[in-house]
């Protein structure tokens, strides 16, 4: 029998950052008793690293703009492969919530006439941004958690989840353990949200840190929710790519909201020569007239660097590998170049983009505003999760919830820059309010302890096995061939044989040793990430492999076009009775006569 | 490429010591490239606390050669190399294991400062109205990163061990970020003045030497707030005033 800690709660969250705060806010306020168990200390999530800002349709800079404008960019970035439900709330919600941050502490920059100021962003038609300067992740999480810790909920910090616990079907609480002692924690919970971020720790290079390694979309989907859309992983056109230990960390698209332009080797602004035809209308076709958006021009159309992220990635791409690159394979990121626009431009650099000016500074020796950024791709996002009910953010678990970027449906094939902050606090305060009606609504739970066991059973075997590989050595090789095999760039030959590489891997994953004892070692730790991270990779693979043509983040080199008739499903994948993934194709959520209308006169 | 010797501290609550490791050092690495290099080849279960690895987050707070840094963010080429470059865990914190301490003390102290409460909305939609002038100030102290270096290096909680008497430069910066809200309508002068002892900080400006956000702690928040705690309790005059106002 295993020895552990039971805590007792009527809504367990999974996930620190703004999603699973957010979630957790609300629960407590429901009156209910709430417990929030983090992979990292209180803080430190990957929101904190967001830094554009939180899309949200207030009209503050540009009074053209409505829910329905988002709505309808939200649908274009995402290549109408979005749950329209979602982006429809999300498009309706955002501007409450960015205001309640305010009424909760949040210092967001100001307009002249002192609102809160709205910037330019990547897919976006007018200023939509609420930021502050290029740190808006932090003033979002630090505000949560500032108000969060006064609303009475218990925070377990540096815990890992290990598995869910159902009772009947139904979800029961979560099992795992806490990293400083190594010790196992059970928390019983009528009803759990599950708000743990992304996945990219699967591929090589990525903005993602440790944290990231698919736990809130492998622990669902073994205790039987669906996953959605997982072939659509983000690849964040700017990323460091020099010198090779920051390669992947992000470069803010705020640097090209700002005027910064992308350049090839021989100097040429490249993203005009490739601008896709459902863009051409609102697209800047020469660099006077997208100068001139960023400064709030409202009669200029946005210049091509501020196309939608799959796009500028794959156009950064072709040109390194067409020999037009950068010297460490990447291109140039120039904001310098608005010196001869704006007087005191250096300062205004620094001012708008502190973080950035600081990071290239401290980590690449180099100056912004005097020299261009060398940059590239990184795995950024997975806009594919669990996939939940649009207006609950239920999984098919009853009593699950899932938000932020663990769940799917909000972004399609590809999500725009700063919809994911808005993402979070809209579903992340949805999914708490619906986790908390449900636990009102039902009794309690029974917990198996067999289940528990089990568990516990297979996590420790790590630390008992002598003689296995080890798991760094496993994860490193597993990031290799997702990036190389699964990448920005995907043929089928390729993801074949990552498939097969990865069934490989699943057998030598589960004969690895870690040395040490149980207290904070983190290559145990790694050890139990990586059933997550080959679960989740093998659910990108087979998702990507199936989908038979580019859209969005996914580019096929084989189908290099759209297909209409690809463009009406939605990816599933479902744990069959024996344990294989079963993938399958489900027609697109319908659209009410309302939404259609709004997409078709947005068209123009 | 060059071969460079560390010294990092290796133990728990208990026991402890420096191991010596050798590593590889390439262009452009951080301290914490190297802890990781490390750890996946010659020490799997070193603990090390991180996450973004990019100086947004605060995670992994150190002593390199002494001098209390983030591991991400202090580069290799900054550090003579021609002697072993030590690496340990923040002093002021109780010990975890090698290089991760117990900073829980810190999320304990956050608590006890009241919460932000802002002034009846400026306009009939709930929102506010505050120029750009008036909120640079306490949007520096909000770029803190939670990192707890200034914690760390501050002599009256590393030296004199008074965690329970002061709450250290990072919350009277928080405190100072609510203070200068101008939106913000409660009043912790007195709770400065009784339970955060902010009459303990003597200003030697530790704090601000270490801060990775180069956020001016002590002229722009600690100052300040020492000023208006001596308005408000020690001003004679002024005292004298209030009474027959």
């Amino acid at each position: 029998m295993a020895e552990y800690k039971t805590f007792e709660y009527d809504v367990l969250v999974i996930g620190a950052g703004g999603a699973g705060l957010r979630a957790a806010i609300e629960a407590s306020s429901a009156g209910l008793k709430v417990g929030l168990v983090c992979k990292s200390l209180l803080g430190k999530a990957h929101t904190v690293m967001a830094e554009g800002g939180m899309a949200a349709s207030m009209g503050n800079v540009d009074d053209r703009d409505s829910w329905r404008v988002h709505f309808a960019d939200t649908m274009r970035g995402g290549q109408y492969l979005n749950n329209p439900r979602m982006a429809e709330l999300h498009a309706r919600e955002a501007g409450d919530r960015v205001r309640e941050l305010e009424a909760w502490g949040a210092v967001f920059d100001r307009t002249k006439d002192g609102k809160i100021l709205q910037r330019n962003f990547g897919g976006h038609r007018y200023p939509r941004l609420a930021h502050v300067g290029d740190r808006t992740g932090l003033e979002m999480i630090r505000t949560l958690q500032d108000h969060g810790i006064h609303t009475g909920m218990e925070v377990h910090m540096e815990c890992t989840v290990l598995d869910l616990l159902t009772d009947g079907g139904r979800i029961a609480g979560a099992f795992g353990y806490g990293r400083e002692l190594g010790r196992f924690m059970l928390w019983k919970a009528k009803a759990v949200v599950m708000a743990t971020g992304g996945v990219g720790r699967a591929f090589k290079i990525t903005s993602n840190s440790w944290e990231y390694t698919g736990d809130g979309q492998a622990l669902c989907y073994r205790a039987g929710a669906r996953l959605m859309d997982m072939e659509f992983v983000q690849f964040h056109p700017t990323g460091m790519v020099w010198p090779p230990s920051v390669r992947g960390i992000l470069v803010t698209e705020g640097v090209r909201g700002e005027g910064g332009v992308l350049r090839n080797k021989d100097g040429k602004r490249f993203m005009f020569d490739d601008i896709p035809d459902n863009y051409k209308p609102q697209t800047a076709d020469n660099e006077e007239e997208g100068w001139r958006y960023v400064t709030g021009d409202k009669n200029a159309r946005r210049p091509p660097e501020l196309l939608t992220r799959d796009h500028v990635a794959r156009c950064i791409n072709r040109e390194v590998r067409e020999g037009r690159g950068s010297p460490h394979g990447g291109v140039f990121l120039d904001i310098a170049w608005i010196k001869s626009k704006v007087p005191n431009g250096a300062e205004h650099i620094k001012r708008k983009l502190p973080s950035m000016y600081h990071q290239f500074k401290q980590l690449a020796d180099l100056d912004i505003t005097e020299t261009p950024m060398e940059i590239g791709p990184t795995t950024h996002y997975i806009m594919g999760g669990v996939k939940v009910d649009a207006d609950s953010q239920m999984t098919d678990v009853p009593g699950l919830f899932a938000a932020g970027e663990c769940a799917a449906g909000l972004h399609g094939a590809n999500r725009l820059g700063g919809n994911s902050l808005s993402d979070l606090v809209v579903f992340g305060m949805r999914a708490g309010a619906s986790a908390a009606a449900y636990a009102k609504a039902n009794g309690s739970v029974t917990v198996n302890a067999a289940q528990v066991d089990a568990i516990a059973a297979e996590a420790v075997a790590p630390l008992n096995r002598e003689g296995g590989p080890r798991p760094y050595d496993i994860q490193f090789e597993l990031q290799d061939f997702m990036q190389d095999l699964v990448g920005i760039v995907r043929v089928e030959k390729e993801m074949a044989l990552a498939i097969e590489k990865l069934q490989d891997m699943k057998k030598r994953a589960a004969g690895v040793s870690a040395g040490g004892n149980r207290e904070y070692n983190p290559g145990w730790h790694t050890a139990i990430d990586l059933r997550n991270l080959l679960t989740v990779s093998e659910a990108i693979a087979l998702s990507a492999i199936d989908r038979k043509e580019s859209r969005g983040a996914h580019f096929r080199d084989d189908y290099p076009e759209k297909s209409a008739e690809e463009g009406t499903y939605n990816h599933t994948i479902k744990r069959g009775a024996d344990g294989s993934m079963q993938l399958s194709r489900e027609p697109l959520p319908p659209m009410t006569d309302e939404m259609k209308q709004i997409i078709e006169e947005m068209k123009s | 490429m060059s071969e460079v010797t560390f010294q990092i501290w290796r133990g728990d609550r208990n026991q402890g010591a420096f191991q010596e490791y050798k590593a590889e050092v390439t262009e452009g690495m951080v301290v914490l490239d190297v802890v990781h290099k490390i750890q996946a080849e010659q020490a799997n279960d070193m603990a090390v606390r991180w996450n973004c690895k990019a100086g947004k987050c605060g995670s992994c707070s150190a002593e390199i050669n002494g001098m209390p840094k983030l591991m991400c963010m202090t580069r290799m080429n900054t550090l003579p190399v021609d002697k072993p470059i030590v690496i340990e865990p923040m002093k002021t914190f109780p010990l975890i294991r090698d290089l991760v301490t117990d900073v829980s003390w810190n999320f304990e102290v956050k608590k006890t400062i009241k919460k932000f409460k802002p002034r009846k909305a400026d306009a009939p939609d709930g929102t506010w109205r505050v120029q750009q002038a008036d909120v640079d100030r306490p949007q520096e102290f909000r770029k803190c990163i939670e990192c707890f270096l200034c914690q760390d290096v501050c002599h009256v909680l590393r030296d004199h061990h008074m965690h329970s008497e002061f709450i250290g430069p990072r919350f009277l910066v928080y405190t100072a970020a609510l203070e200068m809200n101008p939106l913000d309508t409660e009043d912790r002068l007195k709770d400065l003045k009784d339970q955060h002892g902010i009459g303990l900080c003597n200003i030697t400006k530790c704090c601000t030497k270490v801060c990775p956000e180069h956020i001016t702690i002590t002229d722009n928040a600690i100052i300040p707030l020492k000023e208006r705690v001596v308005d408000e309790f020690f001003d004679p005059l002024g005292g004298l005033f209030k009474m027959f106002r």
